[in-house]
């Protein structure tokens, strides 16, 4: 067995009454992908914490290279050779990518530092497992790609008396990436493994699991349901394991294409936006491409920012998030926690919060709270709010978890007033950003069903599994500029890789972008 | 030594939290009631008599706590919306000068209206002069980003010092021999005695009834779920479209106007004009209270009968044994800090040692 290079036995570990792992036994070979899978809260980062020495287990050893892992103390797992890459990134944006790496591999009492030696490892490291990156580069300066690969060498380099990770366990690295980002990300990964480094892969995106790793370890409900090779596994089977049950994924239909329910002025640079009853317009792109400005638009919290007003079925409407509910714009924001919801506040007045004012719910400046608790019941019940059982109406918003956070969210906008008329418009921001298999599947029910109904559908994703599975049309945004809407089947996976990363124009002819990927 | 969010915090570590934090700022005082030489079971059942322990004592108490819950709920409503407004102290004394100046008698004549009307002139000017003096650094917060802790601490020296060149130039009063005092407010316009042969007067039933009122507000009005909302999420209460920029102004004009109100209670209720020493720090202390009361109107009132029971308390303490007032300042403040300390363990939960 001198090939298992991290050994984990029996793990458990009890929050309470609750059982965050239950007996997980896992082996890690020399060179082998293993990807971690579970929905949110089955363990995985527990699991993480645990081998970091973050939590220490209640049951179970730790072996590292044949060694037992101390528990509880964090450095022991990184001298042992395990590195992280995390989903958001630890680096320090106002030094140079080669002060980054060095960070705290030198003893700060040391008059100078190695830095020439230093430089010279760094260069020589990013050959090896093709992460190319200038040294001297300010980080701040660097793309989200290129930062990740400044992780990933932070935690391989070997400095001093700091030792290069044998052992890397990489947190939903693909989220933040381009798919052009994502290929390179997956050959540098192809490089350690041949070096005989291994790599524990936690990701939500299943495609990219079975194509990158050679065994699959889903968690659920803090125990091990299913451990299998890549090779005798499916997308439907996994995601079967990861939540208990069989998940029908939404499926879409083609609907009858209505009036156009929204238009946005061109911006400069900028293509307009148009979207009709009846269809899904995708706006995809890396995130902090100007996603936010567009959404702010399309939601009335600002004005378009090349000027004008949106139209909602004509009709231009003055930039105030009021005006856009009362036209009918179910509105779904990215931030979920601190811009969807008032955490402290009860599920029932976060339910009413961009209604309360209406007639139906307030009377002279007095709120009637009988119907606003009977509009919030009513959404709750059919949107299947869970985690108010104990608490009812009144549990804070911020005790709910993050599916039924979204839930609450799309069950406020997609319910309309006291007059029960649905939706004109959807704007749906990210709407499946951290969500479980489950969730997301429902979230996208739930947006076709309205599409169905007669709304017209802008959804702003980084996530083009996502945007293929239900977009009828597809616009790229970068750097602010918004291209012109395309149908999704003219559009291949190249072309909006191409236009996510700023390359292919802003406003072309159609035929321009895909020829030029 | 770690903490960990508690998931729900139990209704009766909500209840226990104050007497907690009660108990221990005891416990810690007693300390410094030992190194003065004094006997601290002694000290401190002084104190409570002095405090609570008869019927002077107690009118001279809710004497006390009338302009503090007054402040208590400036501050609280105001700490709501998170418009952090350290300057009630400035804002009490604007309203006390305004009532003076229009309830005055200026050269031994005042203005010549029925009391009837006069009196709600008085005290609407205080509580405008109050609302004004807050509104400026609430526009600027919103308008231009200034911090308005530092904006609201700084304006009560710029008051203090405006008031002092009054009392000294404009509003002197010529026959207070020469001391910096304003004319005196006419008698007509004083507020009535609400207990005979004390000093309790009727400033005491506006301030129960606004914190019933305020309770209400927040609880059953519209305005009141905008102030909470704008309070706990303002990037959630904008984009549901919440009219933030108003509610702000609202709860500026709001906060400003019960400190302004405070000051002319304090004014028409008990000395009759302003000094420059009138307010030991209510408008401070107010912020003390607010906090205590976990910013709920009805919890302030009894914060403000706490903090006011304490001072006069420790004034009574001090004459019979050799511990000095000052301990009072610091049964207050150690109070505070245990308030805060016991609400952030309601909500989580201290765990020592190694991470298990």
């Amino acid at each position: 067995m001198a090939d298992t290079v991290l050994r984990l036995q029996g793990i458990t570990k009890r929050f309470g009454s609750l059982v965050a792992n239950d007996g997980i036994s896992l082996a890690l070979e020399r060179g082998e992908v293993l990807a971690l899978l579970g929905e949110n809260g089955a363990g995985k980062s527990t699991l993480v914490s645990i081998l970091f020495g973050h939590y220490v287990a209640d049951a179970g050893t730790i072996e590292v290279f044949g060694r037992a892992l101390p528990p509880g103390q964090p450095r022991a797992a990184l001298a042992a050779g395990i590195g992280m890459v995390h989903q958001h990134f630890t680096l320090a944006d106002n030094l140079s990518v080669l002060d980054n790496v060095l960070l705290g591999t030198e003893p700060l009492w040391r008059p100078s530092s190695a830095r020439a030696a230093a430089r010279a490892t760094l260069r020589d490291t990013a050959a090896r497992f093709g992460l190319a990156v200038d040294p001297d580069a300010r980080v701040g300066e660097l793309s989200v790609g290129e930062r990740q690969r400044v992780e990933i060498l932070k935690a391989l380099f070997e400095h001093g008396t700091k030792r290069g990770a044998r052992i890397l366990i990489l947190d939903e690295p693909t989220a933040v990436l381009t798919p052009q980002e994502s290929e390179s990300l997956f050959a540098t990964l192809g490089r350690m493994v041949a070096e005989g480094l291994s790599i524990i892969f936690i990701s939500h995106k299943l495609d990219e699991v079975l194509r990158v790793s050679h065994r699959i370890a889903v968690l659920r409900g803090g125990r091990l349901v299913a451990e299998l090779p890549a090779a005798d596994a499916d997308t439907a089977l996994i995601a079967e394991a990861m939540v208990g049950r069989r998940v029908a994924p939404a499926v879409k239909r083609a609907y009858a294409l209505g009036e156009v329910v929204c238009e946005l002025p061109a911006g400069p640079g900028s293509s307009s936006l148009q979207v009709r009853a009846g269809e899904v317009v995708a706006i995809a792109g890396v995130a902090g491409n100007g996603q936010q400005a567009l959404a702010g638009a399309l939601c009335g919290e600002h004005a378009p920012a090349g000027g004008g007003a949106v139209k909602v079925r004509g009709q231009p409407l003055p930039a105030r998030p009021r005006a856009f509910v009362r036209a009918g714009v179910a509105r779904v924001p990215e931030d979920r926690q601190a811009v969807g919801l008032v955490g402290e506040l009860p599920v029932w007045e976060n339910a009413l919060l961009e209604r309360y004012a209406e007639p139906a719910f307030a009377r002279l400046g007095l709120r009637r709270r009988a119907p606003a608790q009977a509009h919030a019941r009513a959404i709750v019940e059919r949107f299947d709010v869970r985690g108010t059982e104990a608490a009812g109406l009144a549990t804070p918003a911020a005790a709910l978890s993050g599916g039924n956070q979204q839930k609450l969210i799309l069950g406020r906008a997609l319910t309309g007033g006291g007059d029960g008329r649905p939706p004109t418009l959807i704007v749906a921001d990210q709407p499946t950003w951290g969500l479980d298999v489950g969730a997301v599947a429902y979230v996208h029910q739930q947006l076709l069903d309205a599409c169905a109904a007669g709304a017209g559908v802008v959804l702003i994703s980084e996530d083009l599994d996502e945007i293929f599975a239900l977009a009828d049309r597809i616009a790229v945004i970068h750097a602010g500029v918004l291209t012109e809407a395309r149908p999704a089947r003219e559009w291949t996976l190249a072309a909006i890789g191409l236009a996510m990363a700023g390359g292919g124009g802003s406003v072309r002819p159609s035929g321009e972008t895909a020829h030029a990927a | 030594m770690r903490l960990e969010r508690r998931t729900q915090p139990s209704a009766r570590a909500l209840l226990l939290a104050p007497l907690a934090a009660v108990a221990f700022t005891l416990a810690v005082t007693s300390l410094l009631v030992l190194w003065a030489g004094a006997p601290v079971g002694r000290a401190y059942a002084l104190l409570l008599e002095g405090g609570f322990g008869s019927r002077f004592a107690l009118t001279e108490t809710l004497t006390r706590a009338t302009p503090l819950i007054l402040t208590g709920l400036a501050a609280a409503m105001a700490f709501r919306a998170r418009l952090y407004n350290i300057g009630a102290e400035g804002q009490l004394y604007a309203g006390a000068l305004a009532a003076v100046a229009v309830g005055g008698l200026h050269g031994g004549t005042g203005f010549e209206l029925a009391p009837a009307l006069l009196f709600p002139l008085m005290i609407g000017a205080a509580m405008l002069a109050g609302a004004l003096l807050l509104l400026g650094p609430a526009l600027l917060k919103s308008r231009l980003g200034v911090d308005e802790v530092v904006s609201t601490l700084l304006l009560n020296f710029v008051v203090l010092l405006v008031v002092s060149a009054l009392l000294d130039g404009p509003m002197k009063d010529p026959s207070a021999m020469g001391w910096p005092q304003s004319v005196a407010l006419q008698d007509a316009l004083q507020l009535d005695r609400l207990i005979e042969r004390s000093r309790v007067h009727t400033g005491l039933v506006a301030a129960l009834v606004l914190a019933v009122a305020l309770w209400a507000l927040l609880r059953f009005t519209t305005l009141g779920f905008e102030i909470r909302a704008l309070g706990s999420g303002p990037r959630a209460a904008a984009f549901a479209g919440l009219p933030v920029a108003r509610t702000g102004v609202v709860v500026a004009l709001l906060s400003g106007a019960l400190a302004g109100l405070a000051g002319a209670v304090e004014v028409a209720g008990r000395a009759g004009y302003v000094t420059l020493d009138m307010s030991p720090g209510y408008g401070m202390s107010g912020i003390v209270i607010a906090m205590l009361a976990m910013l709920n109107p009805l919890a302030v009132v009894a914060a403000a009968v706490f903090v006011a029971g304490v001072f006069v308390g420790a004034d009574s303490m001090s004459r019979a044994v050799t511990v000095p007032t000052f301990v009072a300042d610091v049964i207050v403040a150690v109070a505070l800090i245990a308030m805060l300390v016991a609400t952030m363990l309601t909500q989580y939960r201290v765990r020592w040692g190694t991470p298990r």
